[in-house]
């Protein structure tokens, strides 16, 4: 069978790992170019879909239909985001059910945005590997619901991968650590990331990594720093230029790219200010420049109060793994907002250790999801990952009360079950509404599905004893399942999804995304072949002009014939034809390449010594001749 | 279907090593754990996740001694299926009229009548009270379920009934602990915060 990667679908960045056979040590998969890091950006342009560092250095540029952090809207609905997009430089729509994003000249899912990222990936991995990569561990923040892990799950299906396993962010952070580094005992995991928070608590021993406990926030993170200080600059620029500004007749809040500027200018600085003290800012806008030092205490003004609510969920965490801070043996810091410093210090403050940070946070959950993706593969035996689900999971009774079936912090797989009957006589079909959280209403806890068991047989009420069984496997998803007890026929169960996808919609997606991609395919080898076809131009346009003279003149004739040629067939769409004129204008040139060796040759002997000419600092356009 | 206490060849006891309960757990782990099935065939899948399922349930329910005789009850009366459900909390008569005075107290703070020596008295009630909860925990984990071992068939009625009894005010005082504490320190407020989901 194919082999399992290990993939972090991250805020900001993600990765693709793998565990080397022969060292048995995870690794990080570059792409051509070395890098490691994929920025998570997808941009939408009238000539193609752009991801990764070409998405972001188009962020300022086009930043209507350059879509980042999408993570943060997966599995949510218009309610859950509302007061955020404001803040975002892309339309989202208002609907029902799961949010649609207007880009370019289309409307997309969550789901399929974050698909183009784990498409780019998968491409990265079967470059490296030169075959097909087609399965998958993908991580998730562990706080993250039922419908944000089957959000994330339809997007690896959307990208042609099968996510074999969704695992939590910061068990498989530990997973990395404990290889090699982590001793015996409890391990807490802070994983402050791009956009989301998740703690959890580990009992490590003989190899078992059994989470105790977890807790966090989806909705916190370095994005939320760069934004508190982009808005603190945005002030800082308005009170200094209100002169400038009032002058123009500009509004900053309201230019989507002046404030993608500052946008990306606050996270540069705060990036900065981890290993520096101050870090001065120029800005160019349209008729002054902002200039200014921002010194590590005024970033950390900003940063207190969101690191100050990452330590409600520690403290819960402990709690409800009846421990005290002080049971904890060992810190590991996970997550790219870990390197701020005010964040280390809180963090050793509340647990009173130095953390571990060996593992590069960037990196390290990415490296814990090919561990878990070898595991899977049968290649490591033996380490083995026991986690929790991170939320009640519960239905809705009579008053619109939640009646918990699965309580939060239950290792996982995990199964209750439940006896429904009818109300009505006669009645066929039966309504249940699931949902998770911690509160008592249905109203303030997530909801996660409306399910209905049909093709009851028409009885009393009260006389069906259907028992549905409510099962959360190994990813934290939940299978729903229901049986007739006194015809021991299974119910047949229609699920509504509350913020996801529906199975045809995900169906519809995968199409596309195979149209899509042939496309894709299509333009990129038409744009290498006009680049071949431009190559071959610009060469021979250069001989001509240093050697022309050389040439008959129907020999230049032929010559200047296939150039025109194939200057006509670049600019249109059949790649084939571009082939075919680079070709004629290859054979139409090949005396004239001859003429020129020879003349160099002849001239070479005749007043200079070869390796003069071919030497180190020769400035000869093509080094082959 | 076999009880909990069989997942790990237990008898039904109260008394229970939880350090070999738990090495037993990681054993039956390692043995059932879908990760080590992932490429078995679909049926034999579903068969492991449900196994593992149990195991997980199991271990979840007699690792904790309160917990335990909570699985206890509910098996001795019958109710093994719904394992999600607690004990009903029917407190003793007797502590709801020891119980008159705080509530009384806590409604008139509820209504926004806290001043200092209301706050002073009430803390002072609820130190008292986290006292007496804790000797009730000690007393269902110690001879309570010490005695429903010892006990005979004939005598396990009455000494199951001492347990529901002892784990129904238990709750009972959870709940006035809970809402003092809603009072005195805006708990309720501090816990929406440490849950929120958006």
């Amino acid at each position: 069978m194919s082999r399992i990667v290990g993939i972090d679908l991250g805020t900001t960045n993600s990765l693709v790992a793998y565990v080397d056979d022969r060292t048995g040590l995870p690794v990080v998969i570059p792409d051509r170019d070395g890098r490691r890091l994929l920025p998570s950006v997808v941009g939408f342009t009238p000539d193609g879909i752009v991801v990764g560092e070409a998405a972001r250095r188009q962020l300022a540029r086009r930043p209507a239909d350059t879509v980042y952090s999408v993570k943060r809207l997966m599995g949510r609905g218009w309610e859950d985001v509302k007061d955020e997009l404001r803040y975002l430089p892309f339309r989202v729509l208002p609907a029902e059910g799961v949010l649609k994003l207007a880009v370019g000249d289309r409307e997309v899912t969550p789901p399929e945005v974050s698909a183009i990222v784990l498409r780019a990936l998968k491409e990265r991995a079967e470059a490296h590997f030169g075959e097909p990569v087609e399965r998958a561990v993908v991580t998730v923040p562990a706080y993250f619901n039922d419908s944000q892990r089957q959000a994330t799950k339809d997007a690896g299906r959307i990208a042609g991968l099968d996510v074999v396993r969704i695992v939590n962010e910061p068990t498989a952070a530990s997973l990395a650590y404990g290889l090699h580094r982590l001793g015996q005992g409890v391990v807490a995991v802070y994983d402050l990331g791009g956009g989301t928070f998740d703690i959890s608590l580990l009992r490590v021993k003989d190899g078992i990594f059994e989470v105790l406990a977890t807790n966090g926030d989806t909705h916190l993170g370095g994005d939320d720093i760069d934004r508190a200080l982009m808005l603190w600059l945005l002030d800082d620029v308005q009170t200094r230029h209100r002169a400038e500004l009032t002058r123009d007749g500009v509004d900053l809040a309201a230019d989507p790219e002046a404030m993608q500027e500052l946008r990306l200018a606050a996270e540069a600085a705060k990036i900065r200010l981890s290993s520096e003290e101050q870090t001065t800012l120029t800005l160019p806008f349209a008729g002054f420049t902002y200039r200014r030092t921002i010194t590590r205490a005024e970033l950390e003004r900003l940063v207190e109060p969101l690191v100050a609510r990452t330590l409600g969920p520690c403290r819960q965490a402990l709690a409800d793994a009846g421990l005290s801070a002080s049971d904890i043996d060992e810190i590991v810091l996970v997550g790219g907002s870990t390197r701020v410093p005010l964040v280390r210090r809180r963090v050793q403050e509340l647990f009173g250790k130095t953390p571990h940070s060996q593992l590069n946070p960037d990196e390290v959950v990415a490296l814990g999801a090919a561990v878990q993706a070898q595991i899977l593969a049968g290649g490591i035996k033996d380490m083995l990952l026991l986690d929790v689900t991170p939320l009640s999971l519960g239905i809705e009774t009579l008053g619109g009360i939640v009646s918990v079936l699965i309580a939060r912090n239950t290792t996982i797989p995990t199964s209750a079950r439940e006896m429904f009957t009818t109300s009505v006589d006669g009645q066929t079909v039966v309504d249940m509404h699931v949902l998770q959280g911690e509160r008592e209403l249905a109203k303030d806890c997530r909801s996660l599905a409306r399910f209905e068991l049909r093709g009851i047989d028409p009885m009393p009420a009260g006389m069906p004893k259907i028992e549905v069984t409510f099962l959360i496997d190994a990813n934290g998803i939940l299978q729903v399942q229901a049986r007739e007890q006194r015809t021991g026929k299974a119910a047949s169960i229609e699920v509504k999804p509350s913020h996801g996808l529906t199975e045809a919609d995900v169906e519809r997606m995968v199409e596309e995304s195979f149209t899509y991609a042939e496309a894709d395919v299509e333009t990129r080898l038409l744009i290498e072949t006009r680049n071949e076809a431009d190559t071959v131009l610009t060469h021979v346009g250069r001989a001509l002009r240093q050697a022309g003279s050389l040439l008959a003149a129907d020999e230049r004739a032929r010559i200047e014939a296939a150039v025109a040629a194939l200057r006509e067939a670049r600019d249109r769409e059949d790649r084939d034809a571009i082939r075919d004129r680079t070709t004629d204008l290859n054979h139409a040139t090949e005396q004239l390449a001859e003429r020129m060796m020879d003349a160099a040759l002849k001239g070479a002997l005749g007043t200079r010594r070869a390796e003069e000419i071919t030497g180190p600092g020769g400035s000869r356009g093509d080094g082959k001749t | 279907m076999s009880d909990f206490f069989s997942v790990f060849g237990l008898e039904r006891r109260l008394a229970i090593d939880v350090a070999a309960l738990q090495r037993r757990f990681y054993e039956l782990s390692r043995r059932w754990h879908p990760d080590f099935h992932h490429a078995a065939p679909p049926d034999e899948q579903a068969r492991v996740l449900e196994e593992s399922a149990r195991v997980n349930a199991a271990y979840r329910a007699l690792r904790d001694p309160l917990a335990r005789v909570e699985y206890l009850i509910r098996l001795e009366e019958g109710r093994e299926t719904k394992e999600g459900a607690a004990v009903k909390p029917k407190a003793p008569p007797q502590l709801l009229a020891e119980m008159f005075e705080i509530q009384e107290a806590l409604e008139e703070a509820r209504a926004g009548a806290l001043d200092d020596a209301t706050r002073a008295s009430l803390t002072a009630q609820r130190e008292a009270l986290r006292a007496r909860m804790a000797e009730t925990e000690a007393r269902v984990a110690g001879p309570l379920s010490q005695a429903w071992d010892a006990a005979a068939a004939g005598q396990r009625p009455a000494a199951l009934a001492a347990l529901k009894e002892a784990l129904a005010t238990r709750a009972y005082l959870r709940t006035v602990i809970d809402d003092l504490g809603a009072v005195l320190d805006g708990m309720e407020e501090e816990r929406d915060v440490a849950h929120r989901r958006d």
